[in-house]
């Protein structure tokens, strides 16, 4: 200890530290320097990773589009715009791309609705509450295939649970994922049941961020519950709800695993559930036209930047005034 | 068929993103097998790099059969490798053979040769070679043989062929009176007589007569079109017989309207109902043998039968091929030969799956013959029906995806068969108008 100086003992100011008060010279923009150069090490090898598969990749689909590249050759010709007018020609473009958009709009509602009102319940409950947001949450850590596996089983004419509860409570069966009616609708309740744990989570988060003296103000105003639900709960829940929107059309723009895995590959009756995502991997893999396919890709990038931006302006006014 | 020959690629390309995705799938493909044999690879033994898309039983099979090859066959080192059937598997063959430097032999099936690129990335198999090891025209058949036959050379060595079949359940056939004295399957012979044979096995169960994979329908429907010697062809345009095709689809719209058959059973369930006997029958690939053997059940297997002709059925052959390489490599080329002719002559194994070993002294074997229910479709399995000709044509490649997704609606009553075959005539017009990739 003694071999220590004293630790109360005024120290001797470092040489070019901010808290010196040394006016600003020359020699603190080396510092700067230093210490942008740092930041910049750090952000390396995520920026090197990033172009190398992202950036890349993305520029080289964009090159891909203009050319007539197959999985099966090493060698490749520019087509020029030829795979662009095939592809607004080609009728299969538009109706998966319909049943991509079809798929969002049926999924983003009960995903939004679903997660919030089960939230609400959960966020009541004391005691038992780490179950059930177990119990919400917990399809959503299972992989796909294994989600799918379970669904198709349960989704089976004759002997698959749905359709056996079905029978016993007197109702017709329903074919599932053999109908062209049905089959797209079948892939939402799957996805619906899979997927809504983690709008769940967001959610619940969020009223827990809710102060609780807001809610005993307004209760000792003579507020009822459904007065402070629509009056308190749902107003401070309005970011959240603009996040869960924007993260779940994103989500559910990307469909494909799933519906994939339920129709086989096939894309469902007269591809019913075939997603864009689905036709690309078709023409991409199955028929090896990679030059085709990175056309119809840039095609779905192109929509959804225009769903980005939309969605974008309709709810960036309401996070602005508030 | 390939419409069009591309040209071979003759300048060494330059390390790209495929060269670059070629070593890192062979690379994987070493560490892999690396783990199997432990063994270096500068052994001094000949290397032999195998791909193959058996997976399930099928893979346990092969690689007890690779065990037995390696001890009988310690100069040649095997490592073997695995991908998953259908895309994944073709997607990085094609890939890796248009790199030049991934396998020294694979499996294809043989309804895919042609797309894959014959010439240009697969190499004809010296028959002479192959001869010597004990493997000629005479010892295969010749329907399978004249598969692996493009413009005369020989490009595929076929290990068996595969197909659609009867299957029935002994104890539901029993009762309802439709079992010869020996145990088998009484024949029968046109639409009538099966409709009949299905009318009294449906009156056993009480709930249907047969199942089949409606979301898999292509199997039957190119079954049948071809017991009425239809023909398909896609040279600038498709040529179909719309008659004969329209029988075929109407007679699956008949099984299930009539609730002979279940108007919606896909893939996993049409074993699963077979098994849980809502039917007696079953129209299945005869790959399905192990998972109802292992279930347990007492059941037969019999060719598909004859609806409008001959009991023909749709199928295909795993067949190995040779890669096409910028530099010859004779060592590399010999050893693919003797494992491909050993892997035929030992294919006694391979038939507990359910396949038909395509070498004849196998299939004509003692040992085969005793084989239940193995030896119940022999015969139809040497006629076997392939696909009609095209890149887009095949297991697992569209134009049977594009069928199956059209005539499933004929089962479930949703369209008319000739609803569905206008959409398939359009869908295969489509591929039609697709530039070949290969």
């Amino acid at each position: 200890m003694t071999a220590h100086a004293d630790p109360a003992a005024p120290r001797k100011p470092r040489s070019g530290s901010p808290g010196a008060h040394t006016p600003e010279t020359p020699r603190a923009l080396p510092t700067r320097l230093r210490d942008s150069l740092t930041g910049l090490g750090f952000v390396a090898p995520f920026t090197l990773l990033f172009a190398a598969f992202l950036l890349w990749p993305m520029l080289a689909a964009l090159w891909s589009s203009f050319t007539d590249r197959s999985l099966a050759r090493s060698d490749s010709s520019f087509v020029g715009l030829a795979n662009w007018q095939q592809l607004a020609g080609d009728p299969a473009v538009w109706q998966s791309l319909w049943v991509t958009v079809l798929f969002t709009l049926l999924s983003t509602p009960p995903l939004v609705v679903i997660a919030l009102v089960m939230a609400l319940l959960t966020n009541r409950v004391s005691g038992l509450g780490w179950f059930l947001r177990f119990s919400f949450f917990a399809p959503f850590l299972l992989p796909v295939a294994v989600v799918t596996l379970i669904w198709q089983w349960m989704y089976q004419p004759g002997f698959g649970l749905i359709n056996a509860a079905l029978a016993r409570v007197g109702l017709s069966e329903v074919a599932w994922l053999t109908n062209e009616n049905t089959v797209l609708l079948s892939v939402v309740i799957t996805t619906v049941w899979w997927t809504v744990g983690f709008n769940f989570l967001l959610y619940l988060a969020a009223l827990q961020g809710i102060p609780r003296q807001v809610h005993e103000a307004a209760a000792l105003d003579g507020a009822g519950a459904w007065r402070r639900l629509f009056g308190i709960t749902l107003p401070l829940l309005r970011r959240t709800t603009a996040l869960v929107v924007m993260l779940q059309m994103v989500a559910s723009l990307k469909l494909f695993d799933q519906a994939y895995l339920l129709t086989d590959g096939t894309g469902g009756p007269n591809y019913a559930a075939r997603p864009i995502i689905g036709y690309i991997v078709d023409s991409g893999f199955t028929e090896m036209n990679i030059g085709y396919a990175s056309a119809v890709s840039y095609l779905f990038f192109a929509v959804i930047i225009v769903a980005a931006i939309i969605q974008y302006r309709l709810f960036s006014r309401p996070g602005v005034e508030s | 068929m390939r419409a069009r020959q591309t040209h071979t690629p003759t300048r060494a390309p330059r390390i790209g993103r495929r060269g670059f995705l070629t070593a890192g799938i062979a690379a994987a493909g070493l560490g892999l097998a690396g783990c199997g044999s432990g063994a270096a690879t500068s052994s001094g033994r000949a290397r032999l790099r195998q791909w193959n898309l058996f997976t399930g039983g099928d893979g346990a099979r092969l690689m007890e059969m690779h065990e037995a090859f390696r001890e009988e066959h310690p100069e040649i080192q095997l490592e073997d490798t695995t991908f998953m059937w259908g895309d994944p598997f073709y997607t990085k063959f094609v890939m890796g053979a248009a790199g030049g430097r991934a396998f020294d032999i694979a499996t294809v099936h043989l309804s895919r040769l042609r797309g894959l690129g014959t010439g240009t990335l697969i190499s004809p198999v010296p028959r002479d070679l192959l001869a010597e090891h004990g493997i000629t025209e005479d010892t295969v058949p010749t329907t399978v043989w004249d598969k692996c036959l493009v413009d005369g050379e020989l490009y595929a060595i076929p290990l068996d062929t595969h197909l659609v079949v009867t299957y029935y359940n002994r104890r539901i056939c029993e009762r309802a009176g439709v079992l010869e004295g020996d145990g088998t399957l009484v024949e029968t012979n046109g639409e009538e007589e099966l409709i009949d044979l299905l009318t009294e096995v449906k009156e056993a169960t009480g709930q249907y007569g047969i199942v089949m994979e409606t979301t898999g329908a292509w199997r039957q429907f190119w079954s049948l079109y071809r017991q009425l010697g239809g023909e398909m062809t896609f040279d600038g345009e498709l040529v179909i017989d719309d008659d004969k095709a329209l029988r075929c689809l109407d007679f699956l719209r008949r099984v299930s309207e009539e609730g002979l058959a279940p108007r919606a059973s896909d893939a996993p369930g049409t074993p699963a109902n077979f098994q849980n006997e809502i039917a007696g029958l079953m129209f299945g690939g005869n790959w399905e043998l192990p998972t109802l053997r292992d279930a347990g059940m007492d059941f037969g297997m019999r060719p598909f039968p004859a609806v409008f002709g001959d009991p023909l059925g749709q199928g295909d052959s795993h067949a190995f091929v040779l890669p096409y390489r910028r530099t010859p490599d004779r060592e590399a080329e010999n050893a693919a030969v003797a494992y491909a002719a050993w892997m035929l002559r030992n294919s006694l194994t391979w038939a507990g799956g359910g396949h038909t070993p395509a070498y004849l002294p196998v299939t004509g074997s003692e040992d085969y013959q005793e084989l239940e229910p193995q030896a119940g479709y022999r015969e139809a399995a040497e006629n076997v029906q392939f696909d009609p000709q095209a890149w887009f044509s095949g297991s697992a490649a569209q134009l049977q995806s594009d069928a199956n997704s059209v005539f499933q609606a004929v089962h479930t009553g949703a369209t008319t068969p000739e609803v569905a075959l206008d959409r398939f005539k359009s869908a295969a017009q489509r591929l039609i108008d697709t530039p070949p990739p290969v």
